[in-house]
């Protein structure tokens, strides 16, 4: 392999990479207060539909992304009625709003499919995009990806270094003590669910906008899911959760490669490298079980009741 | 001047009257305990004060002005602190952080300035802490300390301690006392929950008596009996204690050897070379603070965890490898601590929980139950246990928790065990139930089994052990017949320290 054949896909690599990101850093968030969303896969496709209608209709790229974010944290925001003001079980209102959001999404997108947009391209950042090699790799991608850097840095300076993250933290961890030192769980839970939706918005208008501009149903293509077991085998942690993004990324591409070099094995084989690769190298890493213990939200998935 | 004063303080639960009328006052800088058995209604008046409850009549006035508490972050914007049985603490964030979140924003400006004024404070009231500590890696004593010192950052006015000593060794009680005098004469309120009245009058200068949600009585503890407050806590229908006889045993039952043990669980702790004896016809008492071993050592005794065969014995055939059922066959009865989800199973009938534990008896023949032994039986422990139940239909969780640990312990005493592991049997029961159920333990001892009782409740050990030993970090203390071990002996072993004391000092 030459050097132009590795940087193309290290590019793609980052580029496939992104969603996942997205959408599992927003769905830390989430479980970090002690929420566990299964509705992601709903969410994401939500923002993909509204993200490409909007921008179809308005024909503006940027109205397209607003609009994908707002739809994810409308969705999520259902979640959150129904899974924290109403106390809903968790696991069944996220299993119901991820078939909810599949059916709406389709339903939406139906006179939208084939439809061709004007995606959004790749802004080359100046200077450093001229570095050979890491320009063309780091530098030349679209807004959306550099977006999901600096959430990034967000997630992972909040959770390292603020109040906030230590806020969100204690409702994910004991959220009866939260409450009797005055902490508002419910609100923190609510903004966390918000955030984790709006996350996943942003992730399917990333994909119907700048991955592959156009909508197709069920475009996700299980992303969601994926998202959902990256949060649990990066033991809750941003940097592993990119680590485990570009892996899964680097995997997907790693299988188009492969095929196109003639590589002797079954294409459906070769198609589940990423999944596989992806759960190995974090369980890997995740197998200390104090460190485990430790970042793991403990009140995950169980329902708070404020006291009468 | 008064602090604080409620008056005609009333709560209504769907069923129970939690308060009825109940009227309380502190002064500035005064210690006032309040007193009472489980569902006197402590803790409600408590969650009153501190604006976690709303009371549905009464009034509370704060330093002569009538307030209505909103909520706990109210109550500390006034200056009432308070310190909660079941700390609410976070496990996996530090000393630092945790007071952190607990301080309004404003007074944050910088961790390591926090950190600072953390030491300054722990410093002053003579409760050492490292603040960068995590706070699952403390011990019980040491988190209380976080939550005291959490309080006292804010410039507390009045500090609530809701059972705080029930979590500590009589050393660490002495330092908690002394740093409650130096607040108290500092001018500092202090409303001390408690049912320890040796403690209450060691401490407090006033008490108020709460009995079925009503104030029974006030006193001045020193100037009072504890008889005379005991009576005031329970009523008049109850015998308020028992002198039981001391037994030597006979031949060992139970034998552990050289038992050392690390589970996989990276929260709990590692046994270091445990070796202990247990006789027919006699209890053993095990103290300790909780979270020293217990917990392990009961799992191996039980069978929940399984070691080395040879480690445990019963009656000299190796069980260290068997499971819990195996070791029942061989006359095993456990009373775990958790009544709910470990005792019992919270929404089974009674009945149900009856076959539990009691399945290779004929409640069980050839894999088919026989229902109607399996109601006998559990109506023979209601009404041999004076078990307060709807009937045997009645779920386990409905039940309260002293009544719920008749049953328990009844299911297992009546399977005549030749071996009996009880821990905490009386913890969280009122003094009524907890006399029946030491009662029913020395009878079994005297009808020849072996009972080991795990306990953090020192005057209970003291009560009905033959001998006694402590636990401390995984390691056992010396054992000894109760009569040679004192309290402050005692008091070493549950710290860690097993030298043998240098003034020989014999007896209670």
């Amino acid at each position: 392999m030459d050097i132009e054949l590795i940087t193309n896909i290290l590019f793609a690599t980052i580029r496939t990479g992104t969603p996942l990101l997205l959408i599992a850093l927003g769905e830390m968030v989430c479980e970090k207060s002690g929420v566990l969303n299964l509705g992601q896969e709903g969410m994401v496709l939500m923002g993909a539909v509204v993200g490409f209608m909007a921008s179809v209709i308005t024909g503006n790229l940027g109205m397209g992304i607003i609009a994908a974010v707002l739809a994810g944290a409308l969705m999520s925001l259902l979640f959150g009625f129904l899974a924290i003001s109403l106390v809903a079980n968790q696991v069944a209102t996220g299993l119901a709003l991820t078939i909810f959001g599949t059916g709406l999404s389709a339903f939406l997108g139906a006179s939208y499919v084939g439809v061709g947009i004007e995606g959004i391209t790749a802004w080359h950042l100046p200077l450093v995009s001229e570095i050979p090699v890491i320009g063309k790799i780091f530098f030349s991608h679209d807004p959306l990806v550099y977006l999901s850097w600096v959430l990034f840095g967000l997630v992972y300076w909040c959770f390292k270094r603020t109040r906030l993250g230590l806020t969100i933290r204690s409702v994910g961890e004991n959220p009866e003590a939260a409450n009797a030192i005055g902490l508002s769980v419910l609100q923190i839970r609510y903004l966390a669910v918000m955030f984790g939706g709006a996350m996943a918005g942003l992730a399917g208008g990333y994909l119907s906008l700048a991955y592959t501009p156009l909508w197709t149903e069920g475009m996700s293509a299980g992303r969601g899911w994926i998202a959902l077991a990256l949060v649990v085998f990066a033991s809750w942690k941003a940097e592993r959760i990119m680590l485990g993004a570009y892996l899964f990324g680097a995997a997907s591409i790693m299988h188009l490669v492969l095929q196109g070099l003639g590589f002797e094995a079954s294409p459906n084989l070769l198609a589940m490298l990423p999944y596989g690769a992806t759960i190995i190298v974090l369980m890997v890493l995740a197998n200390d079980a104090i460190k485990a213990k430790l970042s793991t939200p403990l009140a995950l998935g169980q329902p708070y009741r404020p006291q009468l | 001047m008064k602090r604080i004063e409620l008056t005609n303080i009333t709560k209504r639960y769907p069923g129970a009257i939690a308060n009825s009328a109940v009227g309380i006052s502190v002064d500035a800088g005064e210690i006032h305990a309040l007193l009472g058995e489980n569902g006197a209604g402590k803790s409600t008046l408590m969650k009153i004060i501190y604006g976690v409850v709303k009371p549905d009549e009464g009034e509370m006035y704060w330093e002569g002005e009538r307030v209505q508490v909103r909520g706990a972050s109210h109550a500390r914007e006034l200056g009432i602190g308070m310190v909660f049985q079941h700390f609410s603490l976070f496990e996996t964030l530090t000393v630092t952080e945790n007071i952190a979140l607990s301080l309004p924003k404003s007074d944050v400006v910088s961790m390591e300035s926090l950190k600072q004024r953390i030491e300054e404070v722990s410093t002053r009231y003579g409760m050492k802490l490292d603040p960068n500590r995590y706070v699952h890696t403390l011990s019980i004593g040491e988190q209380q300390r976080v939550e005291i010192v959490r309080c006292l950052l804010q410039d507390v006015k009045l500090l609530i301690l809701d059972e705080p000593t029930s979590v500590l060794t009589p050393q660490e009680v002495d330092t908690l006392f002394k740093t409650l005098r130096k607040l108290a004469s500092e001018g500092c309120s202090i409303l001390f929950i408690s049912h320890k009245l040796d403690e209450v009058r060691a401490l407090c200068d006033n008490a108020t008596i709460l009995r079925g949600g009503k104030v029974s009585g006030d006193c001045v503890p020193r100037e009072t009996t504890t008889d005379e407050i005991a009576r005031l806590m329970v009523g008049n229908d109850t015998p308020l204690s028992e002198e039981y006889k001391k037994a030597l045993g006979q031949e060992v039952f139970l034998r552990i050897k050289a038992l050392s043990f690390q589970s996989d669980d990276p929260f709990s702790t590692t046994l270091k070379d445990i070796s202990l004896q247990v006789k027919s016809g006699e209890i053993m008492g095990v103290a300790g603070v909780a979270g020293n071993g217990q917990e392990e050592l009961l799992n191996l005794i039980s069978g929940e965890e399984v070691c080395d065969a040879s480690a445990v014995t019963f009656a000299g055939e190796a069980v260290g490898n068997l499971g819990p059922r195996q070791r029942r066959e061989l006359g095993l009865g456990f009373v775990p601590e958790e009544r709910l989800g470990r005792g019992a199973v919270p929404d089974m009938s009674l009945a149900n929980n009856a076959l539990l534990t009691a399945y290779h008896g004929d409640l069980v023949d050839s894999g088919w139950i026989n229902s109607h032994k399996v109601k006998s039986f559990a109506a023979q422990i209601i009404e041999q246990f004076k078990v307060k139940a709807a009937g045997i239909d009645a779920q386990a969780k409905s039940l309260s928790g002293g009544n719920l640990q008749k049953y328990i312990i009844g299911r297992e005493i009546i399977q005549a065990p030749k071996l009996l592991v009880c821990s905490h049997p009386t913890w969280g029961v009122d003094i009524g139930a907890a006399i029946l159920i030491r009662h029913a333990l020395i009878a079994l001892r005297d009808q020849g089994a072996a009972i080991l009782v795990v306990s953090e409740d020192i005057d209970e050990l003291y009560s009905i052990s033959d001998r006694i030993c402590a636990i401390c970090d995984g390691e056992l203390s010396p054992v000894d017949e109760m009569k040679n071990v004192s309290i402050n002996q005692l008091g070493k072993w549950m710290a860690g320290d097993f030298s043998p004391l240098t003034n020989q000092a014999v007896g209670v």
